[in-house]
């Protein structure tokens, strides 16, 4: 039976409620830590732990923590990022909504570590009904006197509140993300300087994921090299994966890092396999920002080894045969459905939420979006295909902040392994105009194929 | 597109004020344009929509110039420049959603109001839209209904039908 670190209690009823949670051993990270280490104690289980940031960049978040600035009289913040807007990714929703207080617990042991007094959390507007929930916690942890003056009598002091965002994925970047707060659009800033140097209102400033700030509970109560044990090479601990798409049973997972992907798509434990009995085509691994990957590629490397769930072995290939881990959010698409129409869809959403201060994203964005509709819709040509491989090459590294790679590696990734089906969509012009509902037209699996 | 009449000045309820000064008093000293989405969520929570009086009196409110105001209610894509439906239909509308059939239920939603993305029934209580990535792509196809964004999820044309059906009530029994 796999470990669980994050959502061992989540079915136990009333686990959201602060009674239930302090029950089943909740806020004894905030004892263990305030009353026992001091913060760089802190900051050094989390380094021992190996935690990456779970948000999708997988960056060391020990390493993080100890680039924070620390000069004199000038206030420090955490920052939580809720913002989750990266598409197929929902396991922050997941988390916040049923066990929230594993997040503002995170949230206090973090904010000590790093000698924050205020911190917040940024939630994505959409998500009022988290928001809701997360202020009625924070009330509850206030009344037991886990926040607020001097928690716990050691002097200490805490507050925290929920800001919400305006439907702006770009938010998610953490510069974006800080201007938003500081109550301005949601451009990305030019690093350096880092947040941790010049951040929230020009001051020392942590950003983190949901996950990565939940999982430090874990962390303090069992100790970082506990949290180690788990995992293979520098992918330890245990990660949550939002699996949607084509499968029996989409949802939320928290699994150990290292499973195996072909056990995680078919073992009943996990996704079940691919619904209505259809065969797998492709996965997009973690989130829409990472490399698509055909069916056999996503279980096996190109070398033939088995894919494990972990950043390394994810990322085995490069961008020439493999993908990332990312935010995990795991996408997964059976026989019948349109890479063409899929790839278009998503060159949208980042054309969309481009927040237009590069030209190469503002305007690649919309130029890829429009040839790739033009392919769809059965105008394009083989030299429109060759154009997009061009625009996201010139797109890729081109900008301020990640979000141009993240438009331009689907695309690039879509022709490189499904070029196929770009090619047939040009050459059957006709047949690609008539559409059931934006589902592919090998075969449509709800509808007579026409 | 901004609305045109700009010259009504609007005051606020004092309950909306009280919220704002709670709103502000989150933020150090100085850095309450820190307050500025929260804020305009509370307005648009009231009145359904961001007007130009509504943004100019929030920029006195905190102390910042209209358009700085202006700037954030024409990015974030939550905030409406224009009057909606009652209840505002969101649907997602981005690739995971679409696996799994958000746009043969966006198709349903249009032929069951009548009207298309982004604008109003004529008795003024539904609109409809395509929104991307709402972070539910395991529960897919979803919906979300301002301003408190109540969720729906896991979206047929039955349960669609249901929902307009009760909107409908609810709103006749509201008066």
């Amino acid at each position: 039976m796999a470990r669980k670190l994050l959502l061992t209690h989540i079915d136990v009823p009333g686990i959201h409620t602060f009674d239930v949670y302090r029950q089943k051993g909740g806020y004894r990270a905030v004892e263990k830590a305030l009353k026992t280490l001091t913060p760089d104690e802190v900051v050094e289980e989390v380094k021992k732990s190996g935690l990456r940031g779970r948000g999708g960049a997988g960056f060391p978040t020990g390493m993080k923590w100890s680039f924070l600035a620390k000069p004199e009289g000038v206030p420090r913040y955490l920052v939580c990022n809720a913002d989750e807007s990266e598409p197929g990714t929902f396991k922050d929703r997941y988390l916040m909504t049923h066990i929230p207080h594993a997040l503002i617990e995170g949230m206090i042991v973090a904010s000590y570590a790093l000698g924050a007094n205020t911190s917040y959390i940024y939630v994505r507007g959409e998500m009022m009904p988290q928001i809701r929930i997360l202020e009625r916690a924070i009330a509850e942890a206030k009344l037991a006197g886990f926040l607020g003056k001097n928690i716990l009598g050691t002097g200490y002091d805490l507050e925290l509140f929920v800001q919400p965002g305006g439907g702006a994925y770009i938010c998610g970047e953490e510069t974006a993300l800080l201007e938003s707060l500081e109550g301005k659009r949601g451009n990305p800033r030019i690093k350096p300087p880092f947040p941790a140097v010049s951040g929230l209102y020009n001051c020392p400033t942590v950003v983190n994921n949901v996950e990565s700030i939940a999982a430090t509970v874990p962390i303090i109560n069992d100790g970082g090299e506990e949290y180690a044990k788990i995992g293979i090479e520098r992918s330890t601990g245990t990660k949550l994966i939002s699996a949607g798409g084509n499968l029996n049973k989409p949802g939320v997972y928290e699994i150990e890092l290292g499973l195996p992907v072909e056990e995680f798509i078919y073992s009943d434990e996990y996704c079940g396999g691919i619904a209505n009995g259809k065969r797998l085509k492709a996965v997009v691994a973690g989130g829409s920002s990472v490399p698509i990957l055909p069916a056999n590629l996503i279980t096996k490397t190109l070398k033939g080894e088995p894919r494990l769930m972990t950043y390394e072995s994810l990322a085995d290939g490069g961008f020439q045969s493999g993908t990332m881990l990312g935010s995990g959010g795991f996408i997964a698409f059976d026989e019948d459905q349109c890479i063409v129409r899929n790839t278009w869809n998503f060159t949208r959403f980042y054309h969309h939420e481009s927040c237009g201060q590069c030209s190469p994203c503002r305007e690649g964005t919309g130029w890829m979006e429009k040839v790739l509709h033009k392919i769809e819709h059965g105008h394009g040509t083989f030299s429109d295909i060759d154009l997009l491989v061009d625009v996201s090459k010139k797109i890729e590294g081109n900008t301020i902040c990640p979000l141009g790679d993240a438009a331009a590696w689907p695309v690039a990734s879509a022709i490189r392994h499904f070029r196929d089906e770009f090619e047939w969509h040009v050459t059957n012009g006709r047949d690609a105009q008539v559409r059931n509902f934006g589902l592919a037209h090998y075969a449509d699996p709800l509808e007579p194929v026409l | 597109m901004l609305s045109v009449k700009h010259n009504e000045p609007m005051e606020f309820t004092e309950e909306l004020l009280v919220k704002f000064a709670e709103i502000v008093a989150r933020y150090p000293e100085g850095r309450q344009k820190s307050a500025l989405l929260p804020v305009l969520h509370e307005v648009q929570a009231v009145y359904g929509w961001l007007s130009v009086p509504a943004m100019d009196r929030v920029a006195a409110y905190l102390g910042i110039e209209p358009i700085e105001v202006y700037e954030v209610a024409t990015f974030y894509t939550m905030f409406f420049l224009q009057p909606q439906g009652k209840y505002m239909l969101e649907v997602c509308r981005t690739g995971p959603c679409c696996l799994v059939g958000a746009e043969r239920i966006m198709k349903h939603i249009e032929s069951r109001l009548g009207v298309k993305e982004g604008e109003v029934t004529p008795d003024g209580l539904f609109s409809w839209r395509g929104v991307e990535c709402l972070a539910a792509c395991g529960y897919g196809p979803v919906l979300q209904i301002g301003p408190e964004y109540t969720f729906y999820e896991n979206l047929n044309e039955d349960n669609v039908d249901k929902l307009i059906e009760e909107l409908k009530e609810k709103a006749a029994a509201n008066g």
